[in-house]
């Protein structure tokens, strides 16, 4: 793992190159031992790295992940388009429970197989109740859905504007990006799970076990803060598709939903879909009295 | 120079006298080192594995081992509860005893690292909490504060302690310029590590069970009883075996302070029990999973039952004089406060603050075996200090263990060859 150590010498003197110095590369080598994805023991913060770090950075994992998949997977970095905000609205009225959301978004994302992550939770709720978590069944299991006397509430990372998750955070692993992503860097995770005790929604999921993924199910294009390959005894969750939004493609769920519930979009295009649903439809978010400010809306279309 | 030989000769000497013990000793050591070693392999399987060999889930995503963290949390700032009378009053009875709670602290705190540790998932990581290498993110998480006021506290006392012990040792009064500040400095720093810890959990809007403004005061006042029912056994078993004199006062005087401190905890408990079930809201379904079981899950209402039970006994027991003075009736005290506050932070705080989920779930938590075993050989390792610390901070206390005359003597020449 001596890659971890010499990285720095481009790029002038690092921590990494005093903690290297410090503990000399055996420490490095010994750290990386327990883990599984091999990235350098010893690096800075993501923000901290030089554009060539981060280069370097991507081209070792890709080189990684290509091997351990046998075939050529892409990590990249796309920054924040300038000006873009991301905006989701998901229609309650017309959801119908297919759960086709939940799997293509696995498909997707490279969640884990076994053991089995999923990013999105489908609640089933009862008509009489109205959005009542308490009596929420996540686990429904119907032959065809919607079931009579029920409707469906989908839910998953809710990109808060004023983020607990980020709040509480002891090591700055998992921000907001300028177009509204809150995001997790998985090489910077200590695994300490506050941000899950803080998560009001329930959106965030941890690796638990060693996370697999069957080769020729794996998504090879991926992104570093998205779908990449995730290590063992880290947090990981929803990030509208970070590596397709930021080229310009809808989230994989939005795509697949058979009903066109799921409406995604800049929420400051003036003419775009998600202002037009603020503006002439009944729209409210989850557990609204915590103040979260999320991005993810949910509406009544009809 | 004299003072660092004399210190060598001062480690060295507290190394022999660990090396030195009765078969009881022995037995009581060895005892500890097979759980530590049991704890070793079990986290070497957890290390292996991923968490996925504790019971946590996604849903209970917290549970025992962050439990025992915070409970020794209470225990180490429990400390403070001896220092005040002993330093701030110069309660001679107590004062003679107050590093032992010192020493307490110290291993109290040893565990509340290691509990951190094996529970995260990238104990490789934890250098990013190290400010100046990683990245702590202060002032906004409440995680990273708690890092740096418990290690803090750790520094703290385990300057206090070995800086009191050196200078008996060495048959000196401690330097009031430097000893006096660090004291009382400990004092709010005491309160300071429970609160910030409390406010961890208290932070969180998430959880509403958590999110209560008397969190931080229930737990000291929880804290105020557990810390010391420990001290007060030692205390007992050390005038039993050595020929150290701890007077029935100070055993009284504590018990005493520990009947105020569980009967505000108990009334804290009160307060929170009546606002959840006569308000009766969604946020009351934590409190019925504690108490009650909620739509049939049930696993930890028989331990929450027994904690009450055992706090409302000891509570009790150490108010009324005759019970407390009473050698029986106050060691059942302290094995029921025990019991009570160790439960109720163990199991109690955590788990129904975690269940139901954010998304009404329920998940069934209980510690797996592994977790069990990783626990013991901590608590073994945070027992095994605090041994070893008394062992040597006994005979130092007594006079028994003090740096040689001939030594003294011929610092006293060389002091005074100049003049």
């Amino acid at each position: 793992m001596s890659h971890g150590c010499d990285a720095g010498a481009t790029s002038g003197l690092s921590r990494r190159d005093f903690l290297c110095a410090l503990a000399g590369c055996a420490a490095a080598a010994a750290g990386s031992c327990a883990d599984p994805t091999h990235t350098p023991f010893f690096r800075d913060h993501l923000k901290e790295l030089t554009p060539e770090d981060k280069a370097r950075l991507l081209r070792e994992l890709e080189q990684e992940f290509s091997a351990r998949y046998g075939k050529p997977v892409e990590v990249a970095l796309d920054s924040p388009r300038p000006g873009v905000e991301f905006a989701y609205a998901l229609d309650i009225s017309r959801c119908v429970g297919c759960r086709r959301c939940v799997h293509a978004c696995v498909a997707e994302n490279n969640q884990s197989r076994d053991p089995e992550i999923q990013w999105i939770r489908v609640l089933e709720m009862d008509k009489e109740k109205g959005v009542d978590f308490a009596h929420a069944d996540p686990y429904y299991e119907a032959d065809t859905v919607p079931r009579p006397g029920h409707f469906y509430v989908p839910v998953a990372c809710q990109h808060c504007r004023n983020a607990p998750c980020v709040k509480t955070c002891p090591v700055g692993a998992t921000w907001q990006e300028p177009d509204g992503i809150v995001v997790i860097d998985y090489d910077w995770c200590i695994g300490c799970r506050c941000c899950m005790a803080a998560c009001p929604y329930g959106a965030r999921h941890f690796n638990w076990g060693e996370p697999e993924i069957p080769a020729e199910q794996l998504n090879p294009k991926t992104h570093y803060l998205g779908n990449r390959p995730r290590p063992k005894g880290v947090v990981e969750k929803c990030t509208f598709c970070i590596q397709r939004v930021r080229a310009g493609l809808y989230p994989a769920c939005v795509e697949v939903c058979p009903v066109g519930a799921r409406k995604f979009g800049d929420l400051r295009d003036p003419d775009g879909e998600i202002r037009y649903i603020l503006e002439h439809k009944r729209v409210f978010v989850l557990k609204s009295e915590l103040a979260t400010l999320p991005r993810f809306y949910y509406f009544f279309g009809v | 120079m004299r003072t660092l030989r004399a210190f060598a000769e001062f480690v060295l000497g507290s190394l022999r006298i660990v090396r030195r013990g009765n078969l009881l000793y022995w037995a009581w050591i060895a005892f500890l080192l097979a759980l530590i070693v049991r704890g070793v392999l079990a986290y070497a399987t957890q290390l292996e594995q991923g968490l996925v060999a504790t019971s946590m889930r996604d849903q209970v995503s917290w549970a025992f081992y962050i439990g025992n963290f915070t409970f020794l949390v209470g225990v180490a700032a429990a400390a403070v509860l001896l220092v005040i009378p002993a330093y701030v009053y110069h309660w001679k009875p107590i004062k003679e005893v107050v590093v032992l709670g010192e020493c307490l602290a110290i291993s109290a705190i040893a565990m509340c690292g290691l509990f951190v540790t094996v529970d995260v998932g990238r104990p490789d990581r934890l250098w990013h909490l190290v400010p100046g290498l990683g990245r702590l993110n202060v002032p906004n998480s409440l995680l990273a504060w708690d890092v740096v006021v418990v290690n803090g506290y750790f520094v703290l006392n385990l300057l206090i302690a070995t800086y009191l012990l050196f200078a008996l040792y060495l048959r000196k009064k401690p330097d009031p310029r430097f000893f006096t500040p660090l004291v009382l400095l400990s004092i709010p720093w005491a309160i300071g590590i429970h609160t910030v810890t409390a406010f961890l959990y208290n932070g969180l809007a998430a959880r509403p069970f958590w999110n209560s403004a008397i969190l931080a005061p229930r737990f000291l006042a929880s804290a105020f009883c557990s810390g010391p029912a420990v001290l007060l056994v030692v205390m007992q078993l050390l005038r039993r075996f050595t020929r150290f004199e701890i007077q029935d006062a100070a055993i009284w005087k504590v018990a005493e302070l520990m009947a105020y401190a569980m009967g505000v905890n108990l009334f804290l408990l009160g307060a929170e029990v009546f606002k959840e079930y006569y308000s009766s809201t969604e946020h009351l379904a934590h409190m019925q999973y504690m108490f009650t079981g909620l739509a049939g899950h049930a696993p930890i209402v028989p331990y929450m039952w027994t904690a009450v039970g055992c706090s409302l006994v000891a509570f009790l027991l150490f108010l009324v004089p005759r019970t407390r003075r009473s050698p029986l009736t106050l060691n059942l005290g302290c094995f029921l406060i025990w019991a009570g506050v160790y439960i109720e932070k163990g199991m109690g705080l955590i788990i129904p603050g975690l269940t139901p989920d954010t998304l009404g779930e329920i998940y069934e938590y209980f510690p797996s075996r592994n977790e069990l075993w990783v626990s013991a050989g901590i608590f073994s390792i945070g027992f095994l200090l605090f041994t070893l610390m008394v062992k040597v901070a006994t005979p130092i206390l007594l006079g028994e263990f003090q740096a040689s005359v001939r030594a003294e003597q011929s610092g006293t020449e060389a002091s005074l060859k100049p003049t």
